[in-house]
């Protein structure tokens, strides 16, 4: 075991207690871990855009519109122009394999997610992500008006349990054992919650919307964004440990933020933005695939395989009269393409988008959280004391957020081996600092703390891990810190470029880049004088 | 031999003398209560009882020799050891029959549980015989030994008397287990009362106390404990089980009752199946016209099979069971062929070992409206795995798979114990597009048991029920579908993967029945 434990113990000091903690002791036990691979964002790719030194081109091409970046906003952009009858674009993707944080992997056991793995019953106001739900047959029909989803794609029955106190329990938030004080301000919380849940604005739009640019602009309500979720949660009194512990679950879950350092705003969203709009009753709840998003990925870029280059590092974007000249390498061939475009969409984070066209955004404002997901083979089905494995399975004891089942969908009654994804956001430390543990620590540490963690849940799987893949996510969230709210408007340029994102919604979801996607590539249409019907 | 000389001077015997001769009667027999226990039970839960017989009986009397070897290694203070030993006895044989049915469901080796327990208990009172003769030299040598063996033997004739005759019938396996224990914990504290210096053996003689309050307990609790060891609650002897990828198959006999479990809950009793499987298949199959291609889902034993093949116009039948094991047992066991009729060799059938609900959405797709005919016979919905078999999802892909004109039929609990999850399926089916009629029947090892006629068409009210059953006729079968008010319909949900409510309703209503 070659464990470099100066690194690990330098850097783990306090910050990194939970994950560091059993790390020594699991590498001194001396048992083989299991095998598998490392792998993540393609470091040399990223490392080369930001040191340069690319040939000067040598091929030149042309086209309307250039889309850079295939994660999901530049999938949505390509998906949205293709929808309006809009053919005359490309989109380049520095990777091998468009997706962004939604891709996925394959072993002979099951798919599984490298990244998102959900998007939840979209709201009434998703018009757009319904419209492309449809048309990928995730959205099947209409009863009296009201969308109905394919039972398949839905969660299935069970869909959550927590490890509380020794037993797993249904859902997330405990339920037993909770002191008068607990009761009473999970009650409360709850109350205050559903009233901004339901709440409509003066400005007749929903308190908190998903996505999020729909939500109401009452006075009261942006305020929020002043303040971090943890004062603001002081301020009402909640201080009942149960309830921040579950606070702090869903502020890392769906942002990898600390509460302390998450927009009162954003924490709110977070409880009083889902409203899934679907018959049954059935909408509080997500729609999900062995692969997780990386389904959702590929159904974006089924609808314009031919226009997709990946293997192409856009690394420089300039403007040359009207047009805009978009250079990128491309690695197979080894040598850089300039494409002369009438529009470009720079469908990438902000720092990316600042490096390849210094004249766009303000990159210092945005910070993103960075995360380890962990693959893992196993054996047989993971049990417990309590309610039965369900999809998503988090530990109250754990630092990490415990884990979903890939082949929870599947139609078998009774699989046998299955793959655990699980995931850890860096939050307890700088992100910088984060992203530094995430590359030093070894394979092998990585693994050992993985292997710990779901040990401590399952002591039943000791035997049976085959393997575990991790997958290092330097950037996987934009951070809603406050004042995101109006971060985001900002950076917007003039045309012919266009930025899409989720981080200029400030939210790491799917309904958020895809409708950064949309809204950027109706707006190059109308730059470009393309009738369309706008879908947002 | 010097203790064993004849010249010694004879004592006469005296109370504590007496109290060790007694103890070696009561050893011996509960020796051998312990030893026919363990073969019992390893018939019981094993199956196959002449090998269990003899590899116990050999392993204890074998264990009975390595203690006596090793009594030679026992060099003072016998007499302190032997109360040791018979205390150790008690404990272990006390309660061995609880502890193997505690530990039958839970250890993967059940073989190395039993027989270490047998060679333990053999090893001690195979030690205690040769300490007895030792402790007891001061008398005739001759005499001595003869009166041992004497009561030894003796008392192997009582316990092999009382154990069939008396304690197997009325007082069960694991109560006799513990009486035993007692018995022998009670020889222990009777030596230790009568011996002259008692106080010397003060620990020995609250060690006993302790035993004797322990297993007195273990007594009083044998009834919660044959509860909580879940195999030891088939009322029957077992004469067959195995753990297969999917299930534990257990089956029982008593006389000629012949019963199946799937994971300790009963699927069929030989006396009176033919009332569930006449009612299970006749209805649908007497209210297609034609039923030329029939499915099964489930039904691994064969027996709704066998009604099936009655209906000369059946060309064909397909069976769709997860466990290859199962199907395997109903088509080469004679006594299992025998009450199944050879339905699972039958020419007309194929027998595919397959997931339910993976198969039908495959099937749906290549062989959609090619079943008259389909019989939904899975296991009562107990778990999420099993209840996804009873979703909307699952019937619309039954749906596809039938023939325009075609019928199904669903197993669906109990009407009268578990209404709300009885009429869920009703209300599933519904929501699948298909038309209900619900029936029921009353199956004496099961009580009231519902079955749900689904059909994309209305649901005639005649059917033609073929002569040559024992149960259902033509007005039997319209009387099935009168249902009295307490197992009337009542409003209920849809069952569907995202919400698994039959699952919840049926633990729901069978931990109310059960309390």
């Amino acid at each position: 075991m070659k464990a470099d434990r100066r690194t690990v113990l330098g850097l783990g000091a306090g910050a990194v207690a939970v994950t560091g903690a059993g790390l020594a002791a699991a590498l001194d036990r001396g048992e083989p871990l299991p095998p598998g691979g490392l792998g993540g964002a393609d470091l040399a790719r990223g490392h080369r855009l930001r040191d340069g030194g690319f040939p000067a081109p040598s091929r030149f091409e042309e086209v309307d519109l250039v889309i850079a970046g295939g994660g999901i906003a530049g999938l949505s952009a390509g998906w949205r122009l293709q929808d309006a009858g809009f053919t005359r674009f490309r989109l380049l993707e520095l990777e091998d394999q468009v997706g962004g944080n939604a891709r996925g992997g394959r072993n002979a056991v099951s798919a599984y997610p490298l990244g998102a793995h959900y998007l939840p019953v979209p709201n009434r106001e998703a018009k757009a992500v319904r419209h492309l739900l449809r048309q990928l047959g995730i959205l099947t029909g209409e009863r009296d008006g009201v969308p109905v989803y394919d039972p398949e794609q839905l969660c299935a029955d069970l869909q959550e349990r927590l490890l509380w106190q020794g037993r797993w329990q249904e859902g997330l938030v405990p339920r037993t054992g909770l002191s008068a004080q607990d009761r009473a301000d999970l009650a409360a919380f709850e109350r205050a919650m559903a009233a901004y849940s339901t709440r409509i604005g003066s400005d007749g739009k929903p308190a908190f919307a998903v996505p999020m640019a729909y939500s109401s602009r009452d006075a009261d309500l942006v305020t929020l964004d002043r303040l971090d979720f943890a004062s603001w949660l002081d301020q009402q009194g909640w201080r009942s440990p149960v309830l921040r512990a579950h606070v702090r679950y869903a502020m890392r879950d769906d942002y990898g933020t600390e509460p302390h350092e998450v927009s009162a705003w954003a924490g709110v969203h977070y409880f009083a933005g889902r409203r899934g709009w679907t018959v049954d009753g059935a909408g509080d709840n997500e729609l999900t695939w062995p692969e997780g998003n990386a389904r959702l990925a590929r159904g974006l870029a089924g609808f314009f395989p031919d226009r997709i280059a990946a293997g192409h590092i856009v690394h420089h974007v300039a403007q040359e009269g009207a047009a805009v000249l978009v250079d990128s390498f491309d690695v197979a061939a080894q040598v850089t393409v300039r494409t002369r475009a009438r529009a470009a969409i720079l469908a990438m984070p902000q720092f990316l988008a600042r490096r390849v066209c210094p004249s766009v955004g303000a990159a210092e404002a945005f910070s993103y959280a960075p995360w380890l997901v962990a693959n893992v083979t196993v054996d047989r089905l993971p049990g417990g004391r309590g309610v039965p494995l369900a999809w998503d399975n988090v530990s109250s004891t754990s630092n990490a957020l415990g884990y979903v089942v890939a082949t929870h969908q599947a139609p078998d009654a009774f699989p046998r081996s299955t793959v655990l994804t699980w995931y850890l956001p860096l939050s307890d430390m700088p992100p910088a600092v984060a992203r530094r543990l995430l590359l030093e620590r070894s394979a092998d540490e990585w693994k050992a703390i993985v292997r710990d963690d779901l040990l401590a849940m399952h002591p039943e799987l000791a035997d049976a891990i085959r393997g575990i893949e991790l997958w290092r996510w330097g950037h996987a969230m934009i951070r809603p810190t406050p004042g995101f709210l109006a971060r985001g408007a900002a950076v917007r340029p003039q045309p012919p470029l266009f930025l899409a994102h989720s981080d200029l919604s400030g939210l790491s979801l799917f309904e958020e880049a895809h409708y950064q996607g949309v809204l950027a590539a109706e707006a190059a249409m109308a730059f470009l004088q393309h009738r369309h019907v706008s879908l947002l | 031999m010097a203790e064993g000389d004849p010249a010694r001077p004879k004592h006469r015997a005296s109370a504590p003398a007496a109290a060790l001769l007694a103890s070696a009667f009561v050893v011996s027999t509960c020796g051998l209560i312990y030893e026919l226990l363990a073969s019992t039970l390893a018939s019981y839960l094993l199956g196959d009882s002449v090998t269990q017989f003899s590899t116990v009986i050999g392993t204890y009397l074998f264990a009975m020799g390595l203690g006596s070897w090793c009594s030679r290694y026992v060099t003072r203070d016998e007499l302190r050891l032997f109360i040791r030993v018979e205390l150790l006895i008690a404990v272990l044989g006390g309660a061995s029959a609880a502890a193997l049915f505690a530990l039958f469901p839970l250890v993967e080796h059940f073989r190395v549980a039993l027989y270490g327990l047998v060679l333990g208990i053999g090893f001690l009172v195979g030690l205690e015989i040769p300490l007895l003769i030792r402790i007891l030299r001061g008398f005739d040598f001759r005499e001595t030994v003869s009166n041992v063996l004497t009561f030894d033997y003796v008392g192997a004739l009582v316990a092999s008397l009382l154990f069939p005759l008396l304690l197997m019938p009325h007082l069960g396996m694991i109560r006799t287990g513990f009486l035993f224990g007692i018995l022998n914990a009670g020889v222990a504290l009777a030596v230790l009362l009568a011996l002259p210096r008692a106080s010397r053996y003060r620990s020995e003689t609250v060690s006993a106390v302790l035993v004797l309050l322990a297993l007195a307990a273990g007594f009083a609790a044998s009834d919660r404990l044959q509860r909580w060891a879940e195999v030891a609650s088939y009322g029957e002897p077992v004469i067959y089980a195995v753990s297969t990828k999917y299930q534990r198959i257990v089956l029982t006999r008593r006389e000629d009752d012949l019963r199946l479990y799937l994971n300790g809950n009963l699927q069929f009793s030989s006396r009176d199946e033919y009332r569930y499987h006449e009612a299970l298949v006749q209805p649908v199959l007497g209210r297609v016209a034609n039923p030329r291609n029939v499915l099964i889902f489930g039904g691994g034993d064969g027996l709704a099979a066998r009604e099936v093949l009655r209906h000369p116009e059946v060309r064909h039948l397909t069976l769709v069971d997860l466990d290859d094991e199962m199907t395997g047992l109903f088509s080469k066991t004679a006594m299992l062929t025998a009450l199944n009729k050879g339905a699972l060799t039958d020419p007309r059938i194929t027998v595919i070992n397959a997931d339910g609900f993976r198969w039908a959405r495959e099937a749906a797709a290549t062989r959609a409206g090619s079943f008259d005919a389909i019989i939904v016979d899975f296991p009562d919905p107990v778990d999420y795995s099993v209840g996804k078999l009873y979703t909307e999802t699952f019937y619309r892909a039954a749906r596809r798979l039938m023939a325009p004109a075609g019928a199904m039929v669903v197993q669906s609990t109990s009407p009268l114990i578990a209404p709300m999850a009885y009429w869920t399926v009703a209300t599933t089916l519904e929501a699948a597009g298909l038309q209900t009629r619900g029936y029921h029947v009353y199956v004496p090892s099961f009580g009231e048991w519902g079955f749900m006629l689904a059909a994309a068409r209305p649901i005639p009210e005649q059917a033609r029920i073929p002569a040559g059953g024992r149960f259902l006729t033509p007005a039997g079968d319209r009387a099935l579908f009168d249902f009295p008010p307490d197992m009337a319909r009542r409003p209920t949900p849809v069952n569907r993967l995202d919400n698994q409510v039959l699952v919840r309703e049926f633990a729901d209503a069978w931990s109310r029945y059960e309390g």
